[in-house]
């Protein structure tokens, strides 16, 4: 097994960065206690006002006149963890986010679909700048000794033993995750590098330094398996955004919205999941949050698709206040299961399928607009139908091919009755009907089926049109 | 023999057009009345093109002349959408016509969203036929309707009122039925004129005419 280690030196403020409008002028992050308040971090350019980290903010604001400071949220920082580690979901199977401000993954299993770990390597780089976040990446065969090589190289790649040996016997014993106390001793006793702890006898070792030590020196060098923690990706999605402003219209809320649809088709993608149903909630300044319900027949995650399905659900809602953020829940991810095509099918221009199609009708005109047919084992006519489900076969009487939804009185003079009577009775168990159903021709021609309430002598009522 | 050297001649030099296309290649939509096929030039419907069925009541064989077509589509598999239609479609009498219900999908819509519905399933191509219910339409809908048939290679069907026939329309064919006496009336066919003489109603069934192969020879020994 090969682990990567990708570390993220500056998470917290990366995260923040990244939501930033000015990313190039002065931010810290600032943590402690509201009477000693003290520099957790600084971008590139408090740095170069000469801000640091652990400064108090009182010294702070008596270098730099003007910078930004954002209080670090920890509970923040902790959800850009699992962000990432839901991104490196897809470059392998095992995933830890165990250690601090790191990500290990293990890479070997996925050489064959992404390539030689170089060419991995670089999609990661590539991948994490575009997402904005610093970082620094090691390889090697196990991830203790993955995480101790971020923590002084970046790019080294180890794959065997031997080099590995090599390389930890250059790390200094306070880089290589110690405890403490252990490294500082080690120090004091004269010890600056691995390779020369390593020579030292380990039951007096063991005896100065006590048996923590020696279980991470042992892990480093792959003499002592420890099970990771690995990161398992939630079941449902969420996402959100915040406005630093006030929207009004739902148009403005299009932009946001297809990058959120495209981060949720990525989801289920990583996850070879479909959506069926999703709710888009529009946070206002107070009162409660407008809610959005998208719905969905079949799983689906083509992000073009679910972006123009949110879209026409979004476009009718009347906003009663401004929108400060935008958040999406999927919480029914069912697996999906791609509709078979034929290769050598030629398809017009802008073909659809027919679910896409169905969707596109029932984002506009409704959930219940498009329906099936079905014929349902029962007499009494208005309820001989389903509009979903199988249909039971139909006996072979003569029925009209329109029926009305509620019987209504037969206006049209009757020329001529071409058939009937034939006796309805049923349903004493919930509604029941006693009907004597004719088959008359109007004098304008129509052919209309009718009946007479059994035991009354005038009157028709409509209930269909043979057509 | 020199004669028709020359004829050819002026025919490649563009000074001599004919006058008649060619013959189209027959319809492979048949409508199931060989009476009816046998009147319209293409053999049955204009396939990837608007028709309108003109009615000016309901209850007077719309569906029988429609049943035939919507079965043989079912049957084959492909998909029949109806767009809003009037009443409920019975499905046990549609099922004894033969259509094949699971392959029936019934789109509810208010009369201003019929168009863009029906525009919608032609296009999609999704549908081997649209069926649509206008009530209002004007030219325009009609031609956008013509060509989104066109484009999604799907037949459509389009239900209009009897008072629609005053006006005239892109429809490629426009039958009108007829009652007191009942009659089927071709109003306009694309591709040869309509007959003179109204067809009875009702037509007697015939077994639905082999559809004509989609081969390339076929084709070719038509134009040969």
């Amino acid at each position: 097994m090969l682990w990567a280690c990708i570390l993220l030196p500056q998470l917290a403020l990366d995260g923040v960065l990244r939501r930033h409008a000015t990313p190039d002028e002065p931010l810290v992050l600032i943590d402690g206690p509201a009477q000693r308040r003290v520099l957790r971090a600084a971008n590139a350019a408090a740095k170069a006002a000469g801000l640091r980290a652990s400064l108090p903010l009182a010294t702070a604001q008596a270098i730099c006149p003007r910078f930004a400071a954002v209080e670090h949220d920890a509970a923040e920082t902790a959800r850009w963890h699992d962000f990432l580690a839901a991104w490196a979901y897809r470059y392998g199977a095992q995933v830890s986010r165990q250690m601090a401000a790191s990500l290990l993954i293990e890479v070997q299993a996925s050489f064959r679909l992404f390539g030689p770990w170089p060419r991995m390597e670089a999609l990661m780089r590539e991948e994490l700048a575009a997402l904005g976040f610093r970082h620094r990446i090691a390889l090697a065969p196990n991830p203790w000794a993955a995480r101790a090589l971020a923590g002084v190289h970046d790019g080294l790649a180890i794959t065997h033993d031997a080099p590995l040996r090599q390389a930890l016997g250059q790390l200094s014993v306070e880089r290589a995750g110690l405890p403490p106390e252990a490294a500082t001793s080690l120090r004091r006793m004269g010890l600056r590098r691995l390779a020369q702890v390593y020579a030292l006898p380990r039951a007096a070792l063991g005896r100065r330094v006590g048996s923590d030590t020696l279980d991470q020196l042992d892990r480093l060098s792959g003499a002592l398996a420890t099970p990771l923690v690995c990161y398992q990706p939630p079941d449902h999605f969420e996402s959100r955004i915040e406005f630093n402003y006030e929207v009004g219209a739902t148009g403005q809320l299009l932009f946001p919205l297809r990058r959120m649809t495209g981060d949720l088709a990525a989801y289920l993608a990583g996850r070879d999941g479909g959506v069926q149903r999703f709710v888009l909630k529009l946070e206002h300044e107070r009162g409660a949050a407008t809610e959005v319900p998208v719905g969905l027949l079949a799983p689906e995650r083509d992000a073009a698709m679910l972006f123009e399905l949110a879209r026409g659900r979004l476009d009718p809602v009347q906003l009663a206040a401004p929108v400060r953020a935008l958040q999406l829940i999927a919480r029914e991810l069912p697996p999906f299961v791609p509709a078979g095509r034929d290769l050598f099918d030629v398809r017009p221009q802008q073909a659809v399928p027919w679910e896409q199609l169905r969707e596109r009708l029932r984002a506009r005109l409704g959930d219940r607009a498009v329906h099936g047919l079905a014929v349902h084992a029962d007499h009494r006519p208005e309820r001989a139908w389903r509009d979903h489900g199988e249909s039971a076969v139909a006996p072979p009487l003569p029925r009209p091919g329109w029926l009305l939804p509620q019987p209504i009185p037969l206006r049209e003079r009757v020329s001529r009755i071409l058939a009937g009577p034939e006796r309805v009775e049923s349903g004493w168990w919930d509604g029941d009907v006693r009907r004597d159903y004719y088959v008359v021709e109007t004098a304008a021609g129509q052919r209309a089926w009718v009946f007479r309430p059994a035991g009354e002598r005038e009157g028709f009522m409509l209930h269909g049109w043979f057509a | 023999m020199s004669t028709i050297v020359a004829l050819d001649r002026l025919l490649d030099a563009r000074r001599l057009w004919r006058g008649q296309p060619q013959a189209r290649a027959p319809s492979r939509q048949p409508t199931g009345f060989p009476l009816l096929d046998a009147a319209l030039p293409s053999g049955g419907w204009p396939e990837a093109a608007l028709s309108e069925v003109l009615l000016p009541l309901d209850g007077i064989g719309e569906l029988a002349l429609l049943w035939p077509t919507l079965a043989r589509l079912t049957r084959a598999g492909r998909l029949v959408a109806l767009v809003a239609p009037p009443y409920l479609p019975f499905p046990g009498a549609w099922a004894n016509a033969g259509v094949r219900l699971d392959r029936l999908q019934v789109v509810r819509a208010d009369a201003r969203d019929v168009p863009w519905a029906t525009e919608q399933c032609l296009r999609s191509a999704a549908c081997a036929a649209v069926l649509c219910w206008l009530q209002q339409a004007d030219d325009r809908t009609l031609r956008r309707l013509q060509l989104a048939a066109e484009t999604g290679q799907c037949l459509g069907l389009a239900m209009r009122p009897a008072a629609a026939a005053a006006h005239a329309s892109p429809a490629a064919l426009r039958l009108s039925l007829e009652t007191n006496p009942a009659r089927l009336r071709v109003l306009k066919c694309r591709g040869g004129n309509p007959p003179a003489q109204p067809l009875p109603w009702p037509l007697p069934r015939g077994e639905a005419p082999v559809p004509a192969a989609d081969s390339p020879h076929a084709a070719a020994s038509d134009r040969a």
